[in-house]
């Protein structure tokens, strides 16, 4: 049976985001409404509107095929690599009303053009090279076996377009957060067999700047267009720390630590002792909030915890199971 | 129609420092004639700290859970968005690594048990849409909540990563506009807000080691709903809820704005709608005071 491949074309309704940082005092926003084929991605679209509405629209593309990682813009709030983002897919998503928007407002340049100068000098900061010592004039090539290679669990394919940079709302709110990109390019390298780096695991441990800061959101997993999945690579990099001995004795390590001690101990989570074990004597600038949860029933003392029912077993199985000390 | 029967994992919060979403979830079922057999043996889910400190430690405790729920050969519902997420993602890579389901389960076998992957795992919110549906609720409602603009917070774990989560529910969800609460909400007869932090993170899991980060999204989340006339807030996740009930103070701090509004748990405002009297929902156990009842 043979198929027969239909153009459809359909109405859309385009909001697109305007701002030159040279003339304008504030943004605003410029529709078009335009019938979009089902062949067309969105970098279509942005190119339309340069060539038949406003030369002076401004926007970064280059290769067209997904490599270069110059075109991601969001749309509807959601990152995109413009060249690879069908415009029927979007239309699915999200309907015929569509906001084109820089991946950053608060750092836009001229429409879609971004400064992205936080993004590389956090990239640089994470050592994004190999350090190791290799014989300039080798006998025979380093070889990488395919088991090694898979440690790396596609971090290499990242194309540093700045998706899930801006997508992060950690990145938004604190300006030393090394972000998911720079994460997934850190551990990209430190998973790498041939790597002897010692800084950089020490540096993506820093408290503000360092994974554990990341606020578990899951937005850089959703914006990645090249399915690196950077919340993975930062979980891997928290265990590595663990793994390779370098875990600091600070809040955050003894957050994740402290829900070990009270799974051994209910079963279940002692909230109020996870937070004394995290906090140790800061734990006096809770008092204010705790005071009042106490009042409203919201606090269990350690005595009136319902341990899980078996707890033998849980016991067990953390003996048994465990494969980090800290 | 059947009875819908599910293992209810409850999670840590709702039996400490969120009382209310146990009683109002024990109601709700009730009402609706679901029955929900409690997995007393199961343990905490790691909420995504232990699994950054030791992943295989984690797999296997809420493998362990999940087998609970596979002896009562039922499916695991779920009243947290964090413990959803962990349950669902140790489910997931269990049943797509033989291997790795096998290194489980060679530990499981030291306490005499077994991971099948035979149980289902699902929040509660879409075990109502999907199983119990919304026409039905829609039916039972006795008091619309047709005076109040309601806004949905969604909390990430719950929409994120989507391809988990669609996985898992039947009720397909776009991360960017999700609209599973806000059809919950219009089927309890409520007007919903749209507005943009309602499908954005709270803050939650870096409240002690990032609080500033911690306190400007909750700030942002609870300003956002105010500025779109919301009377109150409701949220499926009892951590979401925690950070709008409770840290409004640093929230307020943070964004130098003063923000508070109600929130209510999701089962909350539907067993408004279905008549339970406030003390059934416990709704004199929230800190942001809820004074339109």
């Amino acid at each position: 049976m043979s198929t027969e491949h239909k153009i459809t074309t359909q109405k859309v309704n385009f909001k697109v985001f305007r701002f030159n940082a040279d003339e304008d005092y504030l943004p605003y926003y410029e529709t078009y409404d335009m019938e979009v084929t089902s062949e067309e991605v969105v970098l279509d679209i942005l190119n339309r509107i340069k060539w038949d509405h406003d030369g002076s629209f401004s926007y970064r593309r280059s290769c067209r095929h997904g490599i270069c990682g110059t075109c991601a813009i969001k749309v509807n709030g959601r990152s995109t690599l413009a060249c690879k983002e069908s415009m029927n897919d979007m239309v699915a998503l999200f309907g015929n009303e569509l906001v084109i928007e820089p991946l950053s407002k608060k750092r836009a340049v001229k429409d879609m053009i971004i400064d992205k100068g936080d993004f590389w000098e956090k990239h640089a900061a994470v050592t994004p090279y190999l350090v190791a010592d290799i014989d300039e004039n080798p006998e025979s090539e380093n070889l990488v076996s395919p088991e090694d290679a898979e440690k790396l669990d596609e971090a290499d394919l990242c194309i540093q377009c700045g998706a899930c940079h801006y997508a992060c709302p950690a990145v938004e709110i604190n300006e030393d957060f090394f972000g998911p990109a720079a994460f997934a390019a850190a551990y990209r390298f430190s998973a790498d067999v041939r790597d002897n780096a010692t800084s950089r695991l020490k540096d993506v441990n820093e408290e503000k700047q360092g994974v554990w800061d990341c606020v578990k959101c899951f937005e850089c997993a959703e914006a990645c267009p090249k399915e690196i999945n950077p919340i993975e690579k930062i979980t891997k990099l928290h265990q590595m720390a663990f793994q390779e001995g370098i875990a600091k004795n600070n809040v955050a390590v003894r957050h994740a630590v402290g829900f070990k001690k009270s799974i051994v101990k209910n079963g279940v989570l002692d909230e109020g002792g996870l937070v004394l074990y995290s906090e140790g004597p800061a734990i006096v600038k809770h008092i204010p909030v705790a005071f009042k949860m106490f009042t409203k029933g919201k606090i269990v003392p350690p005595w009136g915890i319902t341990k899980s029912q078996n707890l033998d077993e849980i016991q067990k199985l953390v003996k048994s199971s465990s494969t980090v000390k800290f | 129609m059947e009875k819908l029967k599910y293992a209810l994992f409850t999670g840590c919060t709702a039996k400490q420092s969120t009382p209310e979403q146990m009683m109002s979830t024990m109601a709700v079922a009730e009402k609706l004639g679901i029955e929900l057999v409690e997995l007393t043996e199961a343990s905490c889910c790691g909420a995504s700290h232990l699994q950054d400190y030791d992943d295989f430690l984690s797999l296997v405790l809420n493998a362990r859970n999940i087998a609970y729920a596979e002896k009562h050969g039922l499916t695991m519902v779920t009243i947290c968005n964090t413990c959803q997420l962990n349950t669902a993602m140790t489910k997931h890579r269990l049943d797509n690594n033989e291997e790795l389901k096998a290194k489980v389960n060679e530990k499981l076998a030291e306490v005499g048990l077994e991971y099948k992957g035979t149980s289902a795992v699902t929040h509660f919110l879409y075990a109502i849409i999907d199983d119990f549906g919304l026409d039905k609720l829609k039916e039972m409602v006795v008091t619309p909540l047709s005076q109040f603009n309601i806004a949905p917070f969604y909390g990430c774990h719950n929409i994120r990563p989507s391809e988990l989560q669609n996985e898992t529910h039947k009720t397909a969800e776009n991360p960017y506009n999700p609209t599973s609460l806000d059809d919950l909400i219009i089927a309890c007869g409520g007007e919903t807000v749209d507005y943009e932090e309602k499908n954005k993170c709270c803050g939650f899991h870096v409240e002690l080691q990032a609080p500033h980060t911690a306190a400007v999204l909750t700030g942002n989340a609870i300003a956002g709903a105010m500025d779109g006339n919301a009377d109150w807030m409701v949220t499926p996740c009892p951590l979401c809820h925690l950070k709008l009930d409770t840290q409004t103070a640093h929230a307020s701090e943070a964004i130098g704005r003063e923000v508070e509004l109600p929130v209510l748990h999701m089962q909350q405002m539907v067993g408004l709608a279905l008549g339970c009297t406030p003390a059934e929902l416990g709704l004199n156990h929230h800190l942001a005071k809820v004074d339109f009842v």
